[in-house]
């Protein structure tokens, strides 16, 4: 049997692998929400940018190529979501609803179109070279650690450090503070001279192109194959809009708030092999049905927004004027 | 009085018309070669290019091109169709709109709708893919044997494992005991593994789910990381497995269509369905009588290796040496009905000098908790159990 050390390595590994895109989609999501706009279609947003980022990728034999394109198309996507409800005023909910469908249609529209053409990821050296495993000198080589935090590929790291950097932007740099108050109250900040609509925009593109990259992660993970009615983004783009809450709007509390959701993820793998090296610990483990993992994230999210709401003196992360469209003739 | 007249003459023009259109009706239901449409009902899109529905859109065309029907006039086709009564129930009224002469549905869940709709429309055959409700008259189930295929996987598997000296093997399976046709097809891949290398141990990670990449990906993760598998077969529909078996530096066995352009470096053989042997055969017989006798002619369809209703993937050069002869001889004992997969007899294969020998032993069928499910020598268990009622894992199979 597997010794325990190595079998929980593998297991933390696998977690911050699998977690990857749900970091991308969610941080993308605050994006756009603090800047007033609820966007629901994170899950088509994430299929264009994967679809798109990947062919080129592939002709170009570039993970830069790739990862330019994805952030690119699916910003191009966020512009048709900011022109509809921003400029035409469209109700938010439902043209998000119509961009994940539009956007998943994008992806099974361009898979099947390719058939047999469907690039394949092997062909391409330089871009597999691109998303390959970046070993970090003395860091990878730390026992445990070494593999579970510093032996990924760079769009890993890069997830981390747009967090991180969304973070500081939302809450030390004078334009992320303006795009709170746009948030929060968009007239009282329009009249302090704020550009309301040009924000948006900005904002709304720049949020969808990091979601774009989750999908390109997602598509790479799988190792670029194009399953008939499989899309490979398979719901992460909703559970990255439930993520929003779970961390309170917070980049920072979105890295671990998404390893929280990727652990169970992973333990519905990993039961039994944990289960039969940890019997007295970690033995019942292997009672517990697969559904139940996969509901436990969104059981989660649940309570947290019993708890949220019960609490007295809350102090939400969730901006004021979230999914109300501002029209500044209504002033 | 005006009114009255115009409302006599209306209601007069529409009686006339419904009677005109119900007498095109009857003749359009005729069973003249010139006119017969088949209806097909897919739980997934037409447009697929791989998986479950494309396997069955696949095989559905070319029979029906082997028997000389346009399928752009002859054959209607609603896809998307959830497993729900009423979902399936609307696609069928559809469908018997449209004038078919016989549908098929390709899903298990189908099956209640189809019962129901085979008893309104009497006239009409249904087909129901591996479901196990049938009548008398026109509604019967259709499956394979693709446990016989499987079987022969398991020899290229057992080949590989012995070859590396590692009896772990590894199976991405989307159920396990819950559902008798994943279960036959594990325990009938162990059986093959373990006639070439008696040691060999199956470790099973079931995702409970019949399509998930994602899952299917972790899953051959895990069993190759901490099991030590060095060889992934899979009852699921992607070709996640097989890449994370060459991404390894392992083998594997695919499943529905060859992987081996996927995972050239990894992939060694596939059991495959040719709906095509079944489909060709329902259509014509459907075609040449009456729907009351269709199953009177047909019965509920069970084709195996001898039908040619499955096979396997033509070996890759992955395989080890002997692979094709052993499978060869397989084949032939299943083919010639010699021997059956479950049974209290069991191959053995040795290899000496380079040449593969095939023995037939008599050994009781054991589940992995020893219980006996067939002595020594006895018959194969009923066809009825591998496919329906199937729930124990065999001996050598462990769920992980």
């Amino acid at each position: 049997m597997i010794d325990p050390i190595e079998l929980m390595t593998l297991f933390l590994f696998s977690i911050i692998v699998y977690s990857i895109p749900l970091l991308y989609g969610t941080v993308g999501e605050i994006m756009v929400e603090k800047s007033g706009s609820l966007n629901l279609g994170v899950e088509g947003t994430m299929a264009v940018g994967a679809v798109i980022g990947y062919i080129v990728g592939c002709r170009a034999d570039s993970i830069v190529a790739a990862m330019a394109v994805a952030f690119a198309m699916a910003a191009l996507v966020g512009a048709l979501f900011a022109f509809l409800t921003v400029t035409l005023q469209a109700n938010q909910n439902v043209t998000g609803l119509t961009i994940t469908t539009f956007g998943v249609a994008v992806y099974f529209f361009i898979g099947n179109a390719l058939g047999n053409k469907w690039p394949q990821f092997q062909d391409s050296p330089g871009f597999a070279e691109g998303f390959s495993v970046i070993r970090i000198p003395f860091l990878s080589d730390i026992p445990v650690i070494g593999k579970v935090l510093f032996s990924h590929n760079i769009m890993v790291y890069m997830a981390v450090a747009i967090a991180i950097l969304c973070w500081f932007y939302l809450n030390r740099t004078v334009p992320g503070l303006r795009l709170r108050a746009i948030g929060e109250n968009p007239a009282a900040a329009d009249s302090l001279g704020v550009k309301v609509a040009l924000n948006k925009y900005i904002h709304i593109m720049v949020g969808s192109g990091i979601m774009g990259l989750g999908g390109l992660y997602m598509g790479l993970n799988m190792g670029g194959t194009f399953e008939g009615s499989n899309c490979w983004i398979n719901g992460y783009g909703w559970i990255a809009i439930a993520l929003v809450i779970f961390v309170n709007w917070s980049p920072a509390m979105a890295v671990a708030g998404t390893f929280v959701f990727g652990f169970f993820n992973t333990l519905r793998m990993y039961n039994g092999a944990l289960a039969s090296t940890f019997p007295e610990v970690l033995g019942w483990l292997d009672d517990i049905p697969a559904q139940f993992f996969s509901a436990l994230p969104f059981i989660i999210t649940l309570l947290v927004l019993i708890i949220d709401s019960l609490r007295k003196n809350k102090r939400s992360g969730q901006p004021k004027a979230i999914g109300l469209n501002y029209y500044r003739e209504d002033r | 009085m005006k009114k009255v007249i115009s409302l006599i003459i209306t209601a007069a023009i529409m009686a006339v018309s419904l009677f005109t259109f119900a007498g095109c009706g009857a003749k359009d239901g005729d069973n003249g070669q010139g006119d017969f449409i088949v209806g097909a009902i897919y739980i997934n899109s037409q447009n697929d290019t791989s998986g479950y529905t494309y396997a069955h859109h696949k095989g559905l065309v070319k029979a029906m091109q082997d028997l000389g029907l346009d399928t752009t006039r002859h054959l209607k086709i609603v896809d998307n169709v959830e497993e729900d009564d009423m979902a399936v129930s609307n696609a069928i009224d559809l469908l018997a709109g449209q004038g078919c002469d016989i549908i098929f549905g390709i899903s298990f869940g189908y099956i209640n709708a189809m019962k129901e709709k085979s008893e309104e429309f009497s006239d009409i055959v249904f087909s129901h893919a591996t479901g196990y409700m049938s009548n008398d008259t026109n509604f019967n189930n259709y499956f394979g044997r693709i446990y016989q295929a499987r079987y022969l996987s398991g020899i290229a598997a057992g080949f590989k494992s012995l070859a590396l000296g590692n009896n772990n093997i590894g199976y991405v399976s989307a159920w396990g005991t819950e559902y008798a046709e994943t279960c036959s097809g594990i325990n009938a891949f162990a059986l093959g593994a373990r006639s070439v290398n008696p040691d060999a141990v199956i470790h099973v990670k079931k995702i409970s789910a019949w399509g998930d990449q994602e899952k299917e990906r972790q899953a051959a993760e895990v069993l190759i990381d901490t099991y030590d598998c060095c060889v992934i077969g899979q009852h699921c529909d992607s070709a996640q497995p097989q890449l994370v078996a060459q991404e390894k530096g392992m083998f594997g066995c695919g499943y529905n269509s060859d992987m081996t352009s996927q995972a050239p470096n990894a992939h060694l053989t596939a059991p495959i369905w040719n709906w095509d042997v079944y489909y060709r055969y329902a259509i014509e017989t459907a075609m040449n009588n009456p729907a009351s006798q269709f199953v009177s002619t047909v019965g509920n369809y069970y084709g195996g290796l001898v039908e040619g209703m499955v096979d396997l993937t033509p070996l890759s050069a992955n395989c080890e040496p002997g692979t094709d002869e052993a499978i060869r001889l397989a084949r032939e004992a299943m083919v010639t009905g010699t021997w059956d997969v479950f049974s209290g007899s069991k191959l053995v294969f040795t290899v000496r000098g380079g040449n593969v020998e095939m023995s037939i032993v008599g050994d009781a069928l054991l589940d992995n908790a020893g219980n006996e499910i067939v002595p020594a020598g006895g018959p194969s268990v009923d066809d009825g159990v591998i496919q329906g009622s199937m729930n124990y894992y065999l001996e050598g199979v462990i769920a992980e």
